[in-house]
């Protein structure tokens, strides 16, 4: 317990002294651009209600999931189907290593232009950014599964979908969760993105909109609220990961206390 | 019954080809326990493999219950030297066990009652919920047993199963192998290069040469069928017969070094 109060403690004491530094630093701030940290905090309330929650911060988080689920599903299917057969990979790999190195920043007025501005389009843009890593990885990982695990299934004849489900996917998790944390902040990277170009809602949207009108606090407050969102994501994907890969930070544990 | 005929393997790669297994003839009987021995390099591992229907010979053939084998056939299963790689670290013990009789299609209560037997037999009954690198390495090769058990295979296949755990540890899981043989009455064989661990385990010890490998010689193992790891050991007729094989490998291991300094 008192353990677990040091680790939080240690972790936000770095955030608390850079807030209370900027705080004083910019206590006498007469900057139009660089309010004082007081004031930020300010508006917050009234700038963050409930209505803006579901009129803005909403929509974005719903674009975000449908276009990481996306992501998801598109690189772990496509991965494990590349990973697995060595003539596809030797086939695919210098293609998709040039896909993956153009910015998807780059892509969202090619994707604008073919299709519009609407929804569709903003949940693409999320997905063409966060399939890359997951994608990669998912082959990496497909590819290096243990050769004796291979062969106690094909000896039981474990094969089609239960082999899939229970040794391919398992055995390439550590991989494919490397790549999908990877792949969650450029999703949400992507999604402001998409929403700084034409959009009616969104947090994107929001920010740009408070910096047109001029209303500079509202706009430090809604980088604010981007960077919240950034950690507690980052958080909840901490507690799925350590359900998926429990098994191995076990084995690894015990292989270094050389079981 | 288990048929080997005319066995033969090479490993082709850039204008060299190493032959393996030169050839191969050998029958074990339905039920019995035949031990493999022979030098080490000497090709037991691919003999084994090719048997499990998991490499394909280059020539001759291996045939199961009658069936020529191409793939991994029905009622055969192996028991790895590897435990750790061999069991999957992500399901607990009692699931690795149920995994091959789901492939099996065999229904939950089957599965359960076949799980909770095979524990039983290899002395794991309270094991079942845990995670397999939460045991000992020899707890491990305890479960992939139980595991190839309750697979109720007419074959099994041991590739040197107790290579990398502890003397005392061996000495306990040689006892458990002879006892679960002779419960499930399954035909066995065992790959080892541990030249007593073979007499001590077979009703049958058959030696194999250096590469490229042919069968040297098939031994009747006439010691009394309840084995005991001090009485049999020290049975005037064991240390005979491990004198034999001994003499037999060592003639072979010559063999094969006068053939590689041979010009």
């Amino acid at each position: 317990m008192t353990r677990t109060l040091g680790r939080i403690g240690l972790a936000l004491a770095l955030p608390v002294i850079l807030l209370v530094t900027w705080w004083f630093a910019s206590a006498d701030s007469t900057s139009f651009y660089q309010p004082p940290l007081e004031t930020i905090i300010k508006v917050f309330p009234h700038t963050w209600t409930a209505a803006t929650f579901k009129s803005d911060v909403l929509p974005s988080l719903i674009r975000l999931f449908i276009g990481y689920g996306l992501a998801l599903l598109l690189g772990i299917g496509l991965g494990v189907l590349i990973g697995a057969n060595r003539r596809l990979r030797a086939l695919l790999e210098p293609i998709l290593e040039f896909l993956r190195a153009i910015p998807p920043p780059v892509l969202v007025p090619v994707l604008i232009l073919i299709a519009g501005l609407g929804d569709p389009t903003k949940v693409l843009v999320i997905v063409v950014g966060g399939v890359w890593p997951i994608l990669l990885n998912t082959v990496e990982g497909v590819r290096g599964v243990d050769e004796v695990l291979a062969d106690t299934c094909r000896s039981y004849q474990i094969r089609g979908w239960l082999r899939i489900r229970t040794f391919i996917l398992r055995a390439a998790s550590p991989q494919i969760v490397v790549g999908a944390r990877q792949a969650l902040s450029i999703c949400i990277i992507m999604m402001v993105i998409g929403e700084l170009l034409g959009a009616t809602d969104g947090l994107g949207y929001t920010v740009v909109e408070f910096q047109r009108g001029f209303q500079i606090p509202e706009m430090w407050s809604g980088v604010f609220v981007l960077g919240l969102l950034g950690v507690l994501l980052s958080l909840a994907f901490t507690l799925v990961e350590r359900r998926v890969l429990n098994w191995y930070h076990g084995a690894r544990a015990a292989e270094r206390s050389g079981h | 019954m288990l048929e080997i005929r005319s066995l033969r393997k090479t490993y082709g790669g850039q204008g060299r080809t190493v032959e393996a297994l030169g050839d191969i003839t050998l029958t074990v009987d339905d039920g019995q326990f035949v031990c493999v021995v022979g030098p080490s390099g000497c090709g037991k591992t691919t003999l084994l493999r090719c048997l499990g229907g998991l490499l394909e010979p280059t020539a001759g053939e291996v045939r199961v219950s009658g069936q020529v084998v191409t793939g991994p056939p029905d009622g055969l299963a192996i028991v790895f030297q590897e435990y750790g790689r061999s069991l999957f670290p992500w399901l607990r013990v009692a699931e690795n066990i149920e995994l091959p009789l789901k492939s099996k299609g065999l229904g939950k209560a089957e599965r359960r009652t076949l799980v909770d037997e095979s524990l039983g037999a290899v002395g794991l009954a309270d094991a079942g919920k845990a995670y397999p690198w939460q045991l000992s390495g020899g707890m491990q090769q305890r479960v992939a047993i139980a595991r190839a058990i309750a697979f109720q295979p007419k074959v099994m296949l041991m590739d040197e199963p107790f290579a990398a755990v502890d003397a005392q540890t061996r000495a306990d899981l040689e006892d458990l192998v002879r006892t679960v043989w002779k419960r499930f009455g399954m035909t066995m064989l065992f790959v080892t290069h541990d030249i007593d661990e073979a007499v001590y385990l077979g009703e049958r010890v058959v030696m194999l040469s250096s590469s490229p490998t042919h069968v040297l010689e098939n031994l009747d193992i006439d010691l009394p069928s309840e084995r005991d790891q001090l009485k049999t050991r020290s049975d005037a007729r064991f240390v005979e017969l491990r004198s034999h094989v001994y003499a037999r490998i060592q003639e072979a291991k010559g063999a094969g070094v006068l053939r590689e300094t041979a010009p």
